[in-house]
């Protein structure tokens, strides 16, 4: 394994505009490293090859002509699928979907072309963002790198391991329900979801429209910040988006590692997302951090959120509702798989083609959204959960009031193994208990790694949630326990993740979506 | 005797996948039903506490008012437009009878 | 099938008014005509001008679902939304938002509509309306909320172009996310044998109020105004309200009357022998002035509404309001009497043209610079002889611009009236302007007086007796020449011309 891949965002591209590296070099390294490690990992969908080249030797170019659009050119960058982009298939990984090129691309891949940035390629995920483990991809799922036979988390399992086999520097993600968070912490990477309307939603293929951001995925929260800056914004096609001035994320992590005290700063532990059914190694894991920042000098408080226990099942009404509502537009006619016998009306054909098109999670949870809106049970369900909704942001609201920043485990558990859940919808429903309460309320989140699991030694996340428009304090406040850490270890944790690429025999994978150009 | 806390029943399964448009092939319909029952019976909870008091929320900010100005922006052209038809005719999308030959 | 198949059995209109009350209702769905769509910065096909013959040609992504796009809503929309809530007396609600309505059909690019479901934009308002005796009828309304309109469906290898029997479907997306306001009334009581009247009535002063506004192009005919018609009816002395039907597809103001009065005698054939209407939508044909049952409301009806997470609530600030509540023209009631005393018709000249249904055509053709009587003879005489030949309105005929164009031809002697007739038929039949026609044609007034003697002189050496008596003063002789003399210039000479110079050349 060369260092090119190994360093993080920003310091490839202190090199790429030092001149010691050109972006056409640090392209092929990352596309040698996903040749290398994909028959192992598959977390790509698509790998734009050839093209990722060609626009890494255009951004040589520019930047030999002193005209690079950001100091970030020429970096590689990673797409979960869920996002519009022109040039390479978007499916949501989805069969109803396959092929599918959108006319557009989604703004936040817009912004990262415009600063120069390479895409490399179209991530895994599970189907329409439906999961917490790729398993319900309709391509097969991805593998954790930290061990082939565990899942990655979902529902981006396909960028955060892209990141942690190396395969890109950074990549972006989408958050309904903990979908960056999660896999974050399961493959001992860097996650932020943003506050909602931090980061524009036009072009991400729609899962729940109230809850669903678009962020950030990266080894270290500095390239997180980096990117971060490039896709936040204003941005007049989403109605949604905040009309605002955003500080740098990335100076804000930048002052959090060089301080390297967190003197002032009042760390709220929410008591309820830790306690039973969290596992031994996770909690131990967060104990100990919680440790050391009190040591840097935070104010460790409890606080109480009463109702976050409700927050799991509001989540499970609101977003099948919607989902159920905007999937409604793949129906066989203007775009996407359409499944026709012959001699059938457009009503049978819609639904034979949603049938075969749609996986299992995706069914069941359109089915349920649907039975949540229909006449008769709107009040009692969606209606009742968007008044929990209101429950859960006033004990946010609350809890702020005590704490600048909140902070738990980012998950329950250390990755699972492949088909341990896959068969039991609510027992994987409750991966998201911890991520689900910020996508309510809309604040933002970032989950970091904070060690191993003694058990099991697999990574373990600290998530950290700040108020709504805040998301610089995620930063400052992560980048300080990230610097600590990394100190008192010595080496990054993804240092200590087994090395891949050897060649060992994985079961077959699905389909490629775009028929195979992997 | 029917389990009375079932709240979904097959028929009601079968009801909403017409109206999801998803041709469910039988088995799918009879484990469905299972499974809708068991996470209904845990989402439930939410009624709990959305007690009359509690206004609903349903974005995450509360905003209001945002606005375009009404002026003509990008459009498709009928290629882009056309481009991901699963079947076309004259510049539009064809679908096929709309109404079977019983109707 | 569902369709015209079966005839249905009507009671004599006066006989189903004795023995049952009707009880109306009305949604009207009004197309704005704003520069871009409801929900997108694609162009409005409904805007003044737009040419959207091209299918597929004014789509943006939203107006077709496509995975990622968002809707943004018009500002405009909501202001001319506002404005008509306010010509209609309605409420502004300080705060209204959209839902989405979730059915799947092919027209619906999203298989979801964006519309108002509980937070109407406009609510609880009246609207007087003038009957054709020139008293005046008040109709509650309800609400009027936004949304907007779905696409186009073409239905290919039926008989009749129709949904039924078709073979396939095709679909344009053009007219999707049109923005729409729907106004709907109360239940509409006491309306009795005046029932269709008063529909009718109803919706052109709706078209009225729209066009003043300058918020529709408002044309029915092509569907900028379209309406639906719920008529029940419930036997005389009782309560409950009887079941009602929903007839759409009425898209013209004779048909509104048309339409009304069907159900009224269909209804009370099948309630007087027994039967019982059911609940469902109904399609008026205007060829055959009857409805056919479309589908029947039934539990599949369930479109599941809930708030549209894409959007927020608009909120329009008081001081808005006000603003469109200053700038509101003044209501049809109004402004009619105020034209009536500019224009110097009687009560029943006026009342003759609002009848017909002309009086925005009128008005037009008027500031287009024609004369207020001039206007009134066209619009009233030939136009409207030929509209009530079609069964069509007369203002699908023939545009002001077209007449008023006419009028002056015909004022500077460059046409006869009886010329002017056939450039009418010439401009009805879609030859172009006037001016086109008259070229095209070659029906000008031969003012060339030198092809006018040749033809005296011709008819004068054909007729010496006739000559002879014009030398002898017996003027009135002349008359025989001048018939004679038109034929020769197939009527396209002026009678007075001809006769001034039949006299010269006799004497010379």
């Amino acid at each position: 394994m060369t260092d090119l891949i190994r360093w993080t965002a920003a310091e490839l591209a202190e090199r790429l505009g030092a001149g010691d590296v050109s972006s056409v070099e640090a392209t092929r390294a990352h596309l040698d490293r996903i040749a290398e490690v994909e028959p192992d990992v598959h977390a790509f969908l698509h790998v734009a090859g050839e093209a990722a080249l060609t626009r890494a030797a255009e951004i040589d170019r520019l930047r030999a002509a002193g005209e690079a659009p950001s100091p970030l050119a020429g970096v590689p960058v990673a797409i979960k699928d869920v996002l519009c982009t022109s040039d390479m298939p978007s499916t949501a990984a989805s069969r109803i979907l396959e092929g599918w090129i959108p006319p557009y691309d989604a703004t936040p891949v817009a912004r990262l072309r415009a600063a120069g940035l390479v895409p490399l390629g179209k991530t895994n995920m599970d189907e329409f963002a439906m999961g917490s483990s790729t398993e319900y991809s309709a391509y097969g799922p991805t593998h954790n790198p930290w061990d082939l036979s565990r899942i990655p988390g979902g529902s981006g399992g396909g960028s955060a391991a892209a990141v942690s086999a190396f395969e890109a520097p950074v990549a972006l993600g989408s958050d309904t329900g903990g979908s960056i968070r999660q896999p974050a912490a399961v493959t001992g990477s860097v996650g932020v979801k943003p506050t909602y309307g931090g980061v524009s939603r036009y072009g991400a293929i729609a899962l729940a429209s109230s809850l669903d951001q678009v962020g950030p995925v990266s080894r270290t929260v500095l390239d997180a910040g980096l990117i971060h800056d490039v896709i936040g914004g204003y941005d007049p096609n989403d109605a949604t988006s905040l009309q605002q001035a955003w500080p740098s994320m990335a100076e804000a992590a930048r002052r959090g590692a060089a301080e390297g005290s967190l003197a002032g700063v009042r760390v709220g532990v929410v008591k309820e997302l830790n306690g039973d059914g969290f596992q031994e190694g996770v909690r131990s894991r967060f104990a100990e951090s919680l440790e050391r920042m009190a040591a840097a000098g935070a104010e460790i408080v409890e606080v109480a959120a009463p109702h976050f226990e409700y927050a799991i099942s509001a989540y499970y009404l609101i977003l099948p509702a919607e989902a159920s509502s905007n999937l409604a537009k793949y129906d066989a006619v203007r775009f996407g798989l359409r499944v026709d016998p012959g001699r059938s009306t457009t009503e049978q054909v819609m639904a034979l083609s949603r049938e075969r098109g749609f996986g299992p999670e995706v069914k069941r949870r359109v089915i349920l959204g649907t039975y949540a809106l229909s006449a008769g049970y709107y009040d009692a369900y969606y209606g009742s959960a968007q008044q929990v909704r209101t429950l859960v942001q006033r004990d946010f609201a609350a809890a702020f009031e005590q704490a600048d920043v909140l902070v738990s485990p980012s998950t329950p558990t250390t990755a699972f193994r492949f088909g341990e859940k896959v068969d039991d919808p609510l027992a994987m429903y409750l991966n998201d208990v911890t991520t689900i309460p910020a996508n309510l309320a809309g604040v933002p989140g970032m989950s970091l790694p904070i060690g191993l699991a003694p058990e099991d030694g697999l990574p373990v996340g600290l998530q950290i949630m700040a108020p709504v428009r805040e998301d610089a304090r995620l930063y400052r406040v992560g980048a300080t326990l990230e610097a600590l850490l990394e100190a008192e270890w010595g080496a990054p944790l993804l240092s200590r993740a087994p090395e891949l690429g050897r060649p060992v025999p994985v079961p077959g994978f699905g389909t490629e979506p775009d028929g195979g150009t992997r | 005797m029917p389990d009375a806390s079932l709240e979904i029943t097959v028929a009601d399964v079968q009801h909403l996948a017409g109206l999801a448009r998803i041709a469910l092939e039988p088995g799918e319909i009879e484990h469905l039903a299972g499974e809708l029952n068991q996470i209904v019976d845990s989402v439930r909870k939410v009624q709990e506490v959305a007690t009359p008091d509690v206004p609903a929320t349903s974005h995450p900010l509360p905003l209001v008012n945002v606005l375009r100005a009404d002026e003509v922006g990008a459009v498709l052209t009928q290629q882009q437009v056309l481009s991901g038809a699963p079947d076309q005719q004259d510049g539009r999308f064809r679908v096929p009878a709309i109404l079977g030959e019983e109707q | 099938m569902a369709g015209a198949s079966t005839k249905d059995v009507l009671m004599d209109f006066d006989e189903a008014l004795e023995r049952f009350e009707p009880v109306l209702g009305f949604e009207v769905h009004v197309e704005l005509s704003t520069a871009t769509k409801m929900f997108s910065a694609a162009p409005n096909p409904a805007a003044p001008g737009a040419d959207s013959t091209v299918p597929n040609s004014f789509v943006a992504p939203v107006d077709m679902g496509l995975p990622g796009a968002l809707p943004l809503v018009n500002a405009e929309a909501v202001r001319y939304s506002i404005s008509l809530g306010l010509a209609l007396g309605c409420s502004i609600a300080p705060s209204s938002r959209f839902a989405r309505k979730n059915y799947f059909y092919p027209d619906l690019g999203k298989n979801y509509q964006i519309s108002q479901y509980d937070e109407p934009i406009a609510f609880e308002g009246s609207v007087e309306v003038e009957l054709e005796d020139g008293t005046t009828w008040v109709v509650p309304i309800e609400r009027a909320h936004m949304e907007e309109d779905a696409g186009k469906l073409t239905h290919v290898g039926g008989a009749t172009g129709r949904i039924q029997g078709a073979d396939h479907s095709l679909v344009d997306y053009n007219r999707a996310g049109v923005p729409l306001v729907e106004i709907v009334t109360k239940p509409i009581f006491g309306a009795e044998h005046r029932a269709p009247e008063i529909g009718k009535a109803y919706v052109a002063t709706i078209r009225d109020i729209v066009r003043s506004l300058g918020i529709s192009e408002a044309r029915m005919e092509r569907g900028n105004l379209r309406c639906d018609a719920n008529v029940s009816l419930r036997p005389r002395g009782q309560e409950r309200l009887g079941t009602r039907t929903e007839t759409k597809n009425v898209n013209s103001l004779r048909s509104v009357e048309r339409a009304v009065r069907y159900e009224i005698q269909r209804q009370a054939a099948i309630l007087a022998a027994g039967g019982t209407i059911i609940q469902e939508t109904r399609h008026w044909h205007e060829d055959t002035g009857t409805t056919s049952a479309g589908r029947p409301k039934s539990d599949a009806d369930d479109y599941r509404y809930f708030p549209e997470p894409d959007l927020l609530p608009v909120e329009p600030s008081f001081a808005l309001i006000e603003e469109l509540r200053a700038a509101l023209p003044e209501s049809p009631v109004a402004f009619r009497k105020r034209l009536q005393a500019d224009y110097g018709f009687t009560d029943a000249e006026f009342r003759d043209i609002v009848n017909a249904g002309v009086l925005a055509e009128l008005e037009e053709t008027v500031a287009k610079g024609a004369a207020p009587a001039q206007a009134r003879k066209w619009w009233l005489g030939e136009i409207l002889r030929i509209a009530n030949a079609r069964g069509v309105d007369a203002g699908t005929l023939v545009s002001p611009l077209h007449v008023s164009e006419l009028i002056a031809l015909v004022e500077n002697g460059d046409l006869t009236d009886r010329l002017a007739r056939q450039v009418l038929e010439g401009v009805i039949a879609g030859e172009g302007s006037p001016e086109a026609v008259v070229a095209a044609r070659g029906l000008k007034v031969v003012s060339d007086d030198s092809a006018l003697i040749a033809a005296i002189d011709t008819a004068l050496a054909s007729q010496p007796d006739v000559l002879q008596k014009i030398k002898d003063g017996k003027v009135q002789a002349a008359g025989a020449v001048i018939g004679a003399v038109m034929k020769a210039m197939r009527g396209q000479a002026d009678a007075a011309r001809v006769r001034e110079l039949v006299l010269e050349r006799a004497q010379s």
